[in-house]
């Protein structure tokens, strides 16, 4: 059985005539201790569709319109608010993008983090166990650092703190939504390896939200890609990024200038991300697909298994593995 | 002649503390950068957040203070300039911003955006004329002119950075600097407002400081690229050269931090331990030396490595620069 299991996940935002489709039959599954990336650009869903997990979009605005998100055995959009409250953090954690927003300026980070052990393990919410969980993010001389207010850390060092308090409560799922995007390159090096540590050593399963291929690369085992609130390929990460097969990710992949790339001109994707409201018809990257037929425009594709374990949602998904 | 030409400019500012706001300490955002640009050149200047790029191109620009140095725009000295004088040289260099929410003004229409700049400069003596030129401006960047009634917020994030680089262009300009032009911009729109630049360089023979944080960008659209760490200018070099084979252990560790696409060829992440120190109290003797993973003591604490000539065309502030193992390509153990 899969630790997750979310089926034809559907979401709006806004009721009856003003209700806008942000998630559109979104599905698909992470294994115990498999690391799963979500790919898109922004407004594309793929925070919305992570923060659903633990159901943390607030209703309204947003509404369930149909789907599943089973969560360890149990399917989340029929739980109780006590129950949610036991998965969240219990089975699932967050680490979000920007850290200094989300640790509380005014309490010491050690008390940020005794507060999730709390929560979960109320016989560990000690000072020794909070040292062993910094010391666990490498934070160096963790025990001075308890008394540290988020301002006296760094970027990198906020972004441990807050993974220390993800990991407080033993999670099976580490979401971690654009955890390096607001840090240097140097500074995401320490937290990816850390992240890939944790994970072969916790045996815990992450689900990472990016925009970024190269960390794609680097980490996943599977990958989803998403465009205008749907998953448009879904595929084992070496899989997709040595043969994309649906327009947008080869399109995307061929976007992104490389390190000892030799290309003199990259091939740009005309037009903008469509927003949401404002979504097409039939394929919604059919306005800027290159392969685009006039069928595209009002035939809506499903996703489907076009190769064992790769699933593209494309009206000619047969001919593209050719 | 070069056309821009930097001479040990440093940029310091005062922090101040305490009720009578006595200056008690400075941080060298800037500290004794040289470096040329040449006619139709890009430059790129990388580094980590904080290391004083950003400052490095508004002091060119002239929108901070030099504390001291010299900037030379086509040979003539322009960092003490003043009022006019430095207004009708502003035709010769342009900036382009990182945030195409933030920099444009949102109750002007772009027209008045764009127009803006021919006012200024006296540009265009007729309405028709001003009109015309406006129109063929936002056709260069790939914009409808019939947008040019429209307001900033009626556009998306790609073509409000276009209706920035068209008021740069407005000018004709030969140097412009573009701070993180393509780092708010999404994924896919990047490539386009790359291209842009590129094109735009290719007719009009514009050069470009390209200041940015992704490696992988500043190689792709520069010429020549500089690394900056704490102020300082650790290496400059031929931008393929730079990514080939880095003489600074500095570059060396930011090459290896990129994560690659390519899954082929797992390389060796050479990862630095800490964060960057604080300006205000930069490391004595190489700034880089306590992240650096082959310093040697005491000489890499104790001395200061000046920028030096380590192969042809690469400049790197090393003591062991060229005698560096190449890391990029080797297999992970």
């Amino acid at each position: 059985m899969n630790l997750l299991e979310i089926k034809n996940l559907k979401m709006d935002f806004g009721k009856n005539a003003d209700a806008l489709r942000a998630i559109d039959d979104v599905s698909f599954a992470i294994g115990t201790g498999e690391t799963v990336c979500l790919v898109g650009e922004s407004g594309c869903g793929k925070s919305v569709t992570a923060l659903s997990i633990a159901r943390l979009v607030p209703t309204p605005p947003a509404n369930y319109v149909g789907g599943e998100i089973w969560l360890n055995g149990r399917d989340v959009l029929k739980m109780s608010a006590r129950e949610l409250q036991q998965i969240r953090g219990g089975v699932v954690s967050y680490v979000f993008q920007d850290p200094g927003a989300s640790l509380n300026p005014v309490f010491r980070v050690g008390n940020q983090i005794k507060e999730s052990l709390k929560l979960h393990r109320p016989e560990k919410a000690n000072d020794a166990e909070v040292i062993r969980l910094l010391k666990l993010v490498g934070i160096p001389a963790p025990e001075s650092r308890i008394r540290n207010y988020p301002f006296e850390m760094s970027g990198g060092m906020q972004q441990r703190v807050m993974i220390a308090m993800a990991l407080a409560s033993e999670p099976k799922l580490l979401v971690a939504d654009e955890p390096t995007t607001a840090l240097d390159v140097t500074i995401q090096a320490q937290i990816l390896d850390l992240l890939s540590e944790l994970k072969q050593r916790l045996g815990m399963a992450i689900l990472l939200i990016t925009h970024n291929l190269g960390i794609v690369g680097d980490m996943a085992d599977r990958v989803a890609v998403m465009y205008a609130g749907q998953i448009v390929e879904l595929a084992p990460a070496k899989e997709l990024l040595r043969r994309p097969l649906h327009p947008y990710a080869k399109a995307l992949m061929n976007s992104v200038p490389k390190l000892h790339g030799d290309a003199d001109r990259l091939s740009a994707i005309p037009g903008n991300v469509p927003r949401i409201g404002n979504f097409p018809k039939g394929c919604r990257f059919y306005p800027r697909c290159p392969s685009a037929r006039p069928e595209c425009a009002d035939t809506m594709p499903e996703l489907v298994e076009v190769e064992p374990n790769r699933w593209v949602r494309c009206l000619y998904a047969k001919e593209l593995t050719k | 002649m070069s056309l821009l030409e930097v001479k040990d400019l440093k940029v310091h500012f005062p922090v101040k503390h305490g009720m009578f706001s006595r200056v008690h300490e400075t941080v060298k955002a800037v500290d004794d950068v040289s470096f040329s640009i040449a006619p139709g050149e890009t430059v790129g200047l990388v580094g980590e957040s904080g290391c004083g790029k950003t400052t490095l191109g508004r002091a060119i620009v002239r929108l901070v203070e030099p504390t001291s140095g010299q900037i030379f725009l086509e040979g003539e000295d322009i960092t003490t300039m003043s009022g006019a004088a430095l207004r009708s040289r502003r035709r010769k260099f342009q900036m382009i911003f990182q945030d195409p929410y933030g920099s444009l003004n949102p109750r002007m229409t772009v027209e008045q955006i764009v127009g803006e700049a021919l006012d200024i400069h006296k540009l265009t003596d007729s309405r028709s004329a001003r009109q015309k030129r406006i129109s063929e401006l936002l056709k260069s960047v790939g914009l409808d002119p019939i947008y040019a009634q429209r307001y900033p917020h009626e556009f998306s994030g790609g073509q409000r950075q276009r209706i920035g680089i068209a008021r740069a262009l407005a000018v004709e300009p030969k140097l412009i600097i573009c701070d993180e032009p393509v780092s708010a911009l999404d994924v896919s729109v990047q490539a386009q407002i790359i291209n842009l630049l590129m094109d735009l360089q290719q007719k009009h023979g514009i050069a470009y400081l390209f200041v940015a944080h992704d490696l992988a960008v500043v190689e792709h659209i520069s010429h020549r690229v500089m690394v900056m760490y704490l102020g300082k200018i650790v290496e400059a070099s031929e931008a393929k050269a730079l990514v080939r084979d880095p003489q600074h252990p500095y570059t060396q560790a930011l090459i290896s931090a990129v994560p690659e696409v390519d899954t082929g060829t797992k390389r060796k992440r050479i990862v630095l331990p800490g964060d960057v120190p604080s300006p205000i109290h930069p490391p004595s003797g190489c700034p880089f030396h306590p992240r650096c993973p082959i310093a040697q003591f005491p000489r890499c604490s104790a001395e200061y490595p000046v920028l030096r000539e380590s192969r042809p065309g690469t400049w790197a502030a090393c003591h062991f620069a060229g005698s560096l193992r190449p890391v990029t390509a080797e297999k992970a153990g």
